[in-house]
């Protein structure tokens, strides 16, 4: 058996809870953002872009490129590297822009 | 505390925009020293790109093992805690009026649905780097990720993209994240450097005069060797292959100039690829207000500041990445030699050489990694320059060949590369390749972050 990150750190996390993904439980310790939890179960896209409808998730992990956008309760274009994924949060792939009211 | 315009309390002497390295190291010795000082950052915790760690609730007994020099950090926080600093976590400065006192504008909150305006006499501009992305076909798949990401996702988030996967780009940060990816349990079958290395030994005696850095070198080293890892230097990782995900890479030796050489190619299995050539500063809080910059040895922008660390513009400082990427230690060095200057205190000389030593370290290191004009040779006309707007190579080359666009703004009017949410953070370095310009300029970038329009709206 290889090592976990959380191995490596000693980690012993707080009880864990589920986030929703498009109707589907995922699990997620406490801290850990909505990419983090995403990618701990394998998956790696969760939008698709607006011009060729391709897959996208997390680039960055720092908030700096916008590719990791979702719906998040209800809202569009939540950058999931940065939410944490608390307990009921869903999240919804976000198909295209759906660019809320945000100036650039 | 976050101030609303109605309940105006006195402007504190220094606001410090960053919380990493430079920052922390900057508020504390200024607050130590009688200043009083506020320290904004958009992360939920102090530490910033270098010292980045996982939230309380993971439970992490050893958070020490994804870092080097742990207790620096350690030392700077206790010294937070003890201070009369005001912290302002999730707090993102968009933008900052100059006046008799500067005014920060920050949204608050993750989802950065709050606002506040912070007054100060001074200001210190800690705001870090990110990286330096050069495209390549398959770049934008899932599974593709920065070399830094996967860093800032392990450290914060204890997690991996995949379970074998390949390091490729350029520059120091290949070798922190390969060894960390290993240590944490992922096979890493490559690393792909495209510099050769030999640039480090022309500069032995500042390699020398940098111990901490050799050590810190070589116990890199040995986990890479302990895992097995492959450094294949002079090559780059010139596909990504798959169709939702990527399922392994094509890597081709590199001539002198980064051309990719004919015959070379091989493809190497993987689940992920982590990916950067070095780091830019982030500095567009300054430049839109006309600060004067530098370019650095590996064709970055970086914020001018004299030996004081003052930058052209009076009452604003800038420390760490800022000035020119260089690591945390120099970050730590300059955030203690800035606060010193601002608070008229002096500056010891074992400081102002620690500094010193470590720049001329940055400066050799930048040389070694900067990018060679041949890279764009492994581009295909499909291949997505912006992925924001997804402007393809072809778009961009017809806007510089057929419509006569010779530098990144034009390109930019004409494509929309560049125009999509990160501001060109991530294609910036490329569209300016390609329009083929010689000049160097800062990205414009109006406000440092997509801003809710109502408080758009109060800020001005
Ligand atoms: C993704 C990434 C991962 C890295 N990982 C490593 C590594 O593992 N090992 C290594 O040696 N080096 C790493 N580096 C290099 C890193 O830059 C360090 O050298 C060091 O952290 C630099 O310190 P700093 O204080 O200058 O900036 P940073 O550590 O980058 O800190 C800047 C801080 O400013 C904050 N900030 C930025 N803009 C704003 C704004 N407008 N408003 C409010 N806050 C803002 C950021 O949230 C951040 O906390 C990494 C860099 C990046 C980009
Ligand atoms: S992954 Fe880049 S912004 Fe979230």
């Amino acid at each position: 058996m290889r090592r976990t990150p959380a191995e490596l750190v000693g980690a012993r996390p707080e009880p864990g809870h589920t986030i929703d993904f498009d109707g589907r439980p995922i699990p997620a310790l406490p801290g850990q953002t909505i990419a983090a939890a995403l990618w701990a179960e394998g998956i790696l896209a969760w939008r698709t872009t607006r011009v060729n409808g391709r897959p996208r998730g997390a680039f960055c992990g720092i908030g700096a490129c916008y590719d990791c956008l979702a719906t998040v309760n209800g809202q569009a274009s939540q950058r999931t590297c940065l939410l944490p994924a608390e307990p009921g949060t869903t999240v919804t792939t976000q198909e295209g822009h759906g660019r809320a009211d945000l100036a650039v | 505390m976050p101030t609303s315009p109605s309940e105006r309390p006195a402007p504190y002497d220094l606001a410090v925009i960053g919380a990493g390295p430079a920052g922390l190291a900057a508020a504390v010795t200024a607050a130590e020293l009688g200043l009083r000082c506020v320290l904004l950052d958009a992360g939920p915790r102090p530490g910033g790109q270098y010292y980045r760690h996982p939230a309380p609730g993971l439970g992490a007994a050893h958070p020490e093992r994804l870092h080097h020099g742990w207790s620096a950090f350690t030392g700077l926080t206790g010294r937070l805690a003890a201070s009369t600093v005001t912290h302002l976590t999730e707090h993102h400065v968009w933008t900052a009026e100059q006046g008799d006192t500067w005014r920060l504008h920050a949204t608050v909150g993750a989802g950065s649905t709050g606002s506040a305006v912070v007054e100060a006499k001074a200001v210190l501009l800690a705001t870090g780097a990110y990286e330096r992305q050069l495209p390549f076909p398959g770049w934008t798949l899932p599974g593709v990720v920065t070399a830094g990401g996967a860093q800032a996702m392990l450290k914060a988030g204890l997690v991996l993209p995949g379970r074998r996967i390949v390091v490729a780009g350029s520059g120091p940060l290949l070798l922190a994240a390969a060894s960390s990816l290993v240590s944490a349990g992922a096979g890493v079958p490559a690393v792909v450097e495209a510099g050769n290395y030999l640039g480090y030994a022309r500069g032995l005696g500042t390699l020398a005069a940098n111990p901490a850095k050799l050590v810190e070198g070589a116990g890199h080293g040995a986990r890479l060797l302990r895992g097995k890892v492959r450094l294949r230097r002079s090559s780059a990782v010139v596909e990504a292959h798959g169709t939702d995900r990527v399922t392994g890479v094509t890597v081709a030796r590199l001539d002198a100039e980064w051309r990719p050489v004919p015959g070379t190619e091989r493809r190497i299995d993987c689940d992920a690829l982590a990916v950067g050539h070095g780091l830019l500063p982030q500095i567009e809080l300054a430049t839109e207000l006309g600060a004067e910059t530098v370019l650095t040895a590996d064709r970055t922008v970086a914020l001018k500041v004299d030996d004081g660390l003052r930058t052209s513009l009076p009452g604003l400082w800038a420390a760490g990445e800022t000035c020119g990427v260089g690591g945390a230690d120099l970050a730590i060095a300059e955030g203690e030699l800035a606060a010193r200057v601002i608070a008229g205190a002096p500056v010891p000389t074992a400081l102002r050489r620690r500094r010193d030593r470590r720049r001329a370290f940055a400066g050799l290191m930048a040389a070694a990694h900067r990018p060679g004009p041949g890279w764009t040779d492994w581009l295909r006309p499909d291949t997505d320059v912006c992925r924001c707007e997804e402007v393809s190579v072809a778009a961009v080359r017809e806007a510089v060949e057929e419509l006569g666009a010779t530098d990144s703004r034009t390109v930019k009017l004409l494509t929309r590369a560049g125009m999509g949410w990160c501001q060109g953070r991530m294609c910036g370095p490329a569209v300016a390749c390609l329009s083929g310009s010689s000049e160097l300029r800062p990205d414009s970038r109006p406000l440092s972050c997509p801003v809710p329009l109502a408080q758009l709206a109060d800020g001005s």
